[in-house]
Order: structure tokens, then C-alpha cells, then sequence
């Protein structure tokens, strides 16, 4: 699946784009500070359920049932889902900007 | 013990391997059930007649690969959910709520947190990249045959595990949810799925997940809320009662034996999260929508409804403690605590006929019929994008067949698998599934997403990288699920596993990524400079799309 010449005339384009690197940058700075918080969670709650299961079924306050464990659970569902919503939000309104923007700028150059 | 139940487990997103527990072995036919079987025709009825209209939009081969890119974030989202969540996770889950408490709910969120990763890391770079397989993005730049020779063998292995899984699930769960002879069962499910994909495409695919999606959704929160209303919608008074009447009493607040020690526990969680970011059938939906803000979107929506739906699955399994597990009409000879009637994964479909009388029970069974139909159909073309744009066009063909012969081969892979698919499934119809799935999804994870990952992010990687990496992981995913106790002793006989793990992401994985590197950092040979200089343009391409698949007009 080969580019057209004219393709990688633009593709050259937008890499000397300053703007380009910034955005790669932010973009994936961004998105891999989200990964690493949802493994960093995700993965810590498998090992207190692998190393210290008693902690998951103590209860957050007397007469209750809601345990540490089903709390949260609760949280990281609410928690990630949000998280993907921020994402989404960010990078189809701001990352998209500067996307459209610099494919724009590069097209127009080229011809 | 432990082990195979995680690797039953494992699978809950696909139907067999619920029913390849306790179910399979318990699987009787039950009567003729007439409010199933009505609800289930008028659902055919509807599917069918997608079927005819998306026939009539399914005239290039971008419409039957990808519904012509023509899909909405909202739309995939749910087609993606009604992929995703299969009868088992529905009936699988539930049970499990109900026979172990909160440990069902940590495996739900196993199965919920590679959501996010796939969004952050792939999804736009999916579709900017991707066209019709996956395969369109590992051999962007590298050896067509080479490259996309080794994504389609891995693509069709897990296809067809997958599909065997589903296809004997579907059997048991037919037998005993309407009534019909496992056979026919079969039939019936391959003929549907046939008509589907070969007329419709990934058109009427698409929809019929989504109807799909739509029925599981209604019907679970339905159940949901009329059984916590025998609770006064309080989740104390729930817990209350469900622990005082558990056999397992407060323990179904702790967590029991399903995550017996951190290895097991890293290697689920690695094979549900990465073998989700590597089935080809889930990969195929984000070349459906018509660019990356609306692949994001699919994701945001599909994990929402993911999420939403395995809160509501946590209460059922609590609220059937009482219902069901109180209940003499549900146990074998009446005796509470004995043998649930049609077996554990039965819970669902007994809460709802507890709470709902034989119309809801009419209704859930024709969910969970639809849900199999919805998932073969993605699966089966998936499996013929592999055979048909892969193999034919690309590596038989070298580009060179033209769009009605590449359609035609394609028609007639579907029908190939939906055969393959029958045959084996009454092959397999005694057979203990259960490893199938845990084998698809390590081979998803360790063949086909260490591949897939690299090509996007690494500007080193090479074919014989690729290629060598690729394979390996694909053999030791499969030699480890062969040495392990789910296929070694239950399925061979023999005393001992020689593997002492049954979910080998953890090792099958790493593995790949280390041969796929140092393969590819030895590489020295003119092609591999070649292709770690077209890399630039790639990444251009995968960060803003300029150059990618459009959608096409109609």
C-alpha cells in the first residue's frame, strides 16, 4: 500500500511542521499518562485481590455492605469510563484542531 | 480445579465456555419453549429483512468489509458492545455473581479495563491506518504475502477456536433453552449466519449486533429492576438477605478461588486485555466508522454500555441468591441447594422467570439466541476479510484481482466457514471447549497484538521480525495451552500438566515481542532499511489521517 508521490510530498510537509511534533507530543503525552494510570490501578487492585484478599471484603463503615472491594470496583467502571470520555473529548475537540489545521496548511503548499 | 475455572472463565464473553463447564455436561433438552421460540422468529423475521436492505447497499467490496465506512460512533459503539457481551457474559456472569459473589464482579472488570488501553493507544492509529483487516496495518510497509500469510493464518486459528467455542455453546444453549435437537441447532445457527454475512455484508452484520445489543440491554436492566424492587431498591437490604442465605455467608464479599495467586491473576489480566486489542473481529469494526474521532467515539460508547451492563449482571447474580437460590421451583426434585434445573448457567434465565413470568423467560432466551447469532456473524466475516482481501487479493492474486472477484471469493468464504463452522461444531459437540477460548485469546494476544502494536509504534520493525516474532507467539500460545492442565489432562488424559498455567498470555507474549525485536534489530538486509524508511510517512499518516480509507459515498 504505497503512497502517491504527491501523498508523501504533503507527508514530508507536515513533519517539518512544528506544529506536528507538538501535537504527537501532547497527543500521545496524553494519552500515556491515561494508560499508565488505568494499568497502574487496575493492575495494584489484581494484586491486593492476588496478595491481600482480606482487605477487598472489609466493609467502609459499620452496618454497611458495601466493601473496600466492591467500592472499588464501583469507582475504577465509573472511574476509566470517564477517563475515556476526557480522552475523547480532548482529542476529537483540541488534538483534531491542530490535525485539520496542519493537514490543511501542507495540502495547500503542495499545490 | 482452580486453573480450568479461570480458563472457563476466561471465555465468558464467548458463550461456550459457560456452557463447557457445568453446563455441557448438564445439558438436557428441555421442552418446547414457545414464547422463546415466538420472540426468537420475530427477531429472525426483522434480521432477515436488514438482511434484504443492506443487500441492495452492499455492492463494493468496501461495503462488505466495512459497511462502506459509513458507520456512526454511536452505532458502532453498540455494534461493538453487542460483539463484545455474548450470552455468556449474560448467563455466565450471572451464575458466577450467584455461585461465588464478588468474584465475579473483579473478573468483569478484567474484562472491562482493556477498553480504555484500546481506546488510548489504537484507536485512531486503527482507522488511519487500517482499511479492511487488521493485516492492512502490520503490512503497510513490509512484505504483503509475508506479512499479511502470517496475520491470516493467525487471524483464521483464532477465528475458527472461536467459532467452535460459540458454535457448540449455541448447541447446549438451544437444547436448553428452546428445546430443539443440538443438530439442528447447529443448523440453524450457520444457516442464519451465512445469509447474513454472504447477502448483507458487514451492513446487515452491523445491525444485527446492534438490534442484538439493544434486546441484551432492555432485557437485563428489565430483570434488574424488577428484582431489586422485591428489595425496595436497596442494595443493603439486598446484601442483607442474599448473605444470610448463601451457603458461603460473608465470603461472597471476599475473594475466593478464582484468582488463587498473582501469576494466574497478571496473566488474565494481560490475555483479556491485550487478546481483546487483538481479534480480528473486534479489530474489523473500527474500519466501519468513517474516521478517527468517530472510532474514539465507538469506543467511548461501547465501554459505557460494557460498563453499565456489568453493574446491572452484579446485581442479578446477588438478587438471584434469593430469588432463585430460595426457590424450590428451580432445583432438581425441589431441593434448594441441590442441582439447579438446566444447570448454573441457567441463574439468568431463572430469575427471569421469577420476576417476569414465562414471557420475560421467552424474551431472555431470545436474547440469548440473537447474541450467538450477532457474534458468529462478526466472527465468520472477519474470517472471510482474512481469506478473501488477505490471501486471495493480496498474496494469491498480488493486487491484482478486481473488486467483483475479490466480493465473490469473499461470499464464498463465509459460506466455507459457516460449513466449517457446522461441522465442527457437531464434531466437537462432546468435547470440553472450555480451552478454545483461552487458546483464541492467547493467540490474539500474542500473535496478532504484539505485531499490530509494533508496526504502529516502531519504527524498527521489519518483516523477518514481523514474521518470525509473529509466528512464534502463535506456536507457543498454542504449545502452552496444549501442555496445560484445560487441554493435557482434561482433554488428553494424561496424570499431569506439563504447563502449569492455563492462560499463557504471560509467557506467549513476551516472548513475541522479544523474537519480534531482536529479529528485527539483526535485520540488516536492504528491505529492512526500506521499510524502517517508509516509517515516517506511516506515522504521519496514522497521527492525522491525511491519505487514510474514506468513507464511501452512496
Amino acid at each position: 500500500m504505497s503512497s502517491t508521490s504527491s501523498q508523501r510530498a504533503v507527508y514530508a510537509r507536515i513533519r517539518s511542521n512544528p506544529r506536528f511534533a507538538e501535537l504527537v507530543s501532547k497527543r500521545q503525552g496524553f494519552a500515556t499518562l491515561l494508560s499508565v494510570i488505568v494499568l497502574t490501578i487496575f493492575y495494584g487492585f489484581f494484586m491486593v485481590v492476588a496478595f491481600t484478599p482480606k482487605v477487598i471484603g472489609q466493609r467502609l463503615s459499620e452496618g454497611s455492605y458495601v466493601t473496600v472491594g466492591i467500592a472499588a470496583e464501583l469507582f475504577m467502571f465509573i472511574f476509566f469510563w470517564v477517563l475515556t470520555a476526557v480522552y475523547v473529548k480532548r482529542a476529537n475537540g483540541e488534538f483534531d484542531d491542530i490535525t485539520t489545521e496542519i493537514v490543511r496548511d501542507a495540502s495547500k503548499e503542495v499545490k | 480445579m482452580l486453573a480450568r475455572l479461570n480458563v472457563l472463565l476466561l471465555g465468558l464473553l464467548a458463550p461456550a465456555l459457560s456452557f463447557a463447564g457445568d453446563a455441557i455436561s448438564a445439558t438436557e433438552k428441555q421442552p418446547l419453549n414457545l414464547h422463546a421460540i415466538g420472540m426468537f422468529v420475530v427477531f429472525v423475521g426483522m434480521t432477515l429483512g436488514i438482511t434484504k436492505w443492506a443487500a441492495g447497499r452492499t455492492k463494493s467490496a468496501a461495503d462488505f468489509y466495512t459497511a462502506g465506512g459509513g458507520i456512526t460512533g454511536f452505532q458502532n459503539g453498540l455494534a461493538i458492545a453487542g460483539d463484545y457481551m455474548s450470552a455468556a457474559t449474560l448467563l455466565g456472569l450471572t451464575a458466577m455473581v450467584y455461585a461465588k459473589g464478588v468474584d465475579g464482579y473483579i473478573y468483569m472488570i478484567a474484562f472491562f479495563a482493556g477498553w480504555p488501553i484500546i481506546l488510548f493507544l489504537m484507536a485512531e492509529r486503527l482507522r488511519n491506518l487500517g482499511k479492511f483487516t487488521f493485516a492492512d496495518i502490520t503490512s503497510y510497509r513490509l512484505n504483503q504475502s509475508k506479512v499479511r500469510t502470517m496475520a491470516a493464518v493467525s487471524s483464521l486459528t483464532v477465528v475458527c477456536f472461536y467459532l467452535v467455542a460459540q458454535m457448540v455453546g449455541a448447541g447446549q444453549l438451544i437444547k436448553l433453552l428452546f428445546g430443539l435437537d443440538y443438530t439442528i441447532a447447529l443448523f440453524v445457527v450457520g444457516a442464519l449466519m451465512m445469509v447474513y454475512v454472504t447477502f448483507g455484508g458487514m451492513v446487515a452484520t452491523t445491525w444485527v449486533q446492534i438490534i442484538k445489543a439493544c434486546m441484551l440491554l432492555a432485557g437485563g436492566t428489565l430483570v434488574m429492576i424488577l428484582a431489586m424492587s422485591q428489595f425496595g431498591f436497596s442494595f443493603e437490604t439486598l446484601m442483607d438477605k442474599a448473605i444470610s442465605v448463601h451457603s458461603l455467608g460473608e465470603k461472597i464479599l471476599f475473594p475466593g478461588s478464582l484468582l488463587p495467586d498473582p501469576v494466574t491473576a497478571l496473566s488474565l489480566g494481560l490475555g483479556l486485555m491485550f487478546g481483546t486489542a487483538g481479534l480480528p473481529h473486534i479489530l474489523m469494526r473500527f474500519f466501519t466508522v468513517t474516521n478517527a474521532k468517530e472510532a474514539r467515539k465507538s469506543v467511548l460508547y461501547a465501554s459505557g454500555f460494557v460498563a453499565y451492563f456489568f453493574n446491572v449482571i452484579l446485581l442479578m447474580g446477588f438478587a438471584a441468591i434469593i430469588i432463585v437460590g430460595q426457590n424450590p421451583e428451580f432445583f432438581e426434585g425441589g431441593n434448594i441447594g441441590g442441582k439447579i434445573i438446566g444447570g448454573g448457567n441457567m441463574v439468568a434465565m431463572h430469575l427471569a422467570k421469577a420476576v417476569g413470568g414465562n414471557l420475560l423467560l421467552g424474551f431472555l432466551s431470545a436474547v440469548a439466541f440473537a447474541t450467538i447469532l450477532a457474534v458468529v456473524s462478526g466472527l465468520a466475516l472477519a474470517g472471510a476479510a482474512s481469506i478473501s482481501h488477505d490471501i486471495y487479493a493480496r498474496v494469491l492474486r498480488k493486487g491484482k484481482a478486481t473488486e467483483t472477484e475479490e466480493l465473490r471469493v469473499s461470499k464464498l468464504s463465509s459460506i466455507g466457514l459457516g460449513i466449517v463452522a457446522i461441522i465442527l461444531g457437531i464434531a466437537f459437540e462432546k468435547m470440553n471447549v472450555a480451552f478454545m477460548v483461552a487458546l483464541a485469546f492467547g493467540i490474539a494476544a500474542s500473535a496478532n497484538f504484539p505485531v499490530l502494536i509494533l508496526s504502529m509504534y516502531w519504527k524498527g520493525l521489519t518483516t523477518r521480525g514481523a514474521v518470525v516474532g509473529g509466528y512464534s507467539g502463535l506456536v507457543a500460545a498454542v504449545l502452552f495451552v496444549l501442555l496445560s492442565k484445560s487441554v493435557w489432562v482434561t482433554v488428553l488424559g494424561n496424570a499431569q500438566a506439563l504447563f502449569p498455567y492455563d492462560q499463557p498470555a504471560l509467557f506467549s507474549m513476551p516472548l513475541a515481542f522479544l523474537v519480534t525485536i531482536i529479529i528485527s534489530k539483526l535485520d540488516n538486509s536492504a528491505e529492512a532499511q526500506a521499510e524502517r524508511a517508509q516509517f515516517d510517512d506511516q506515522y504521519v499518516r496514522a497521527q492525522t489521517g491525511f491519505g487514510a480509507a474514506e468513507a464511501s459515498a452512496h
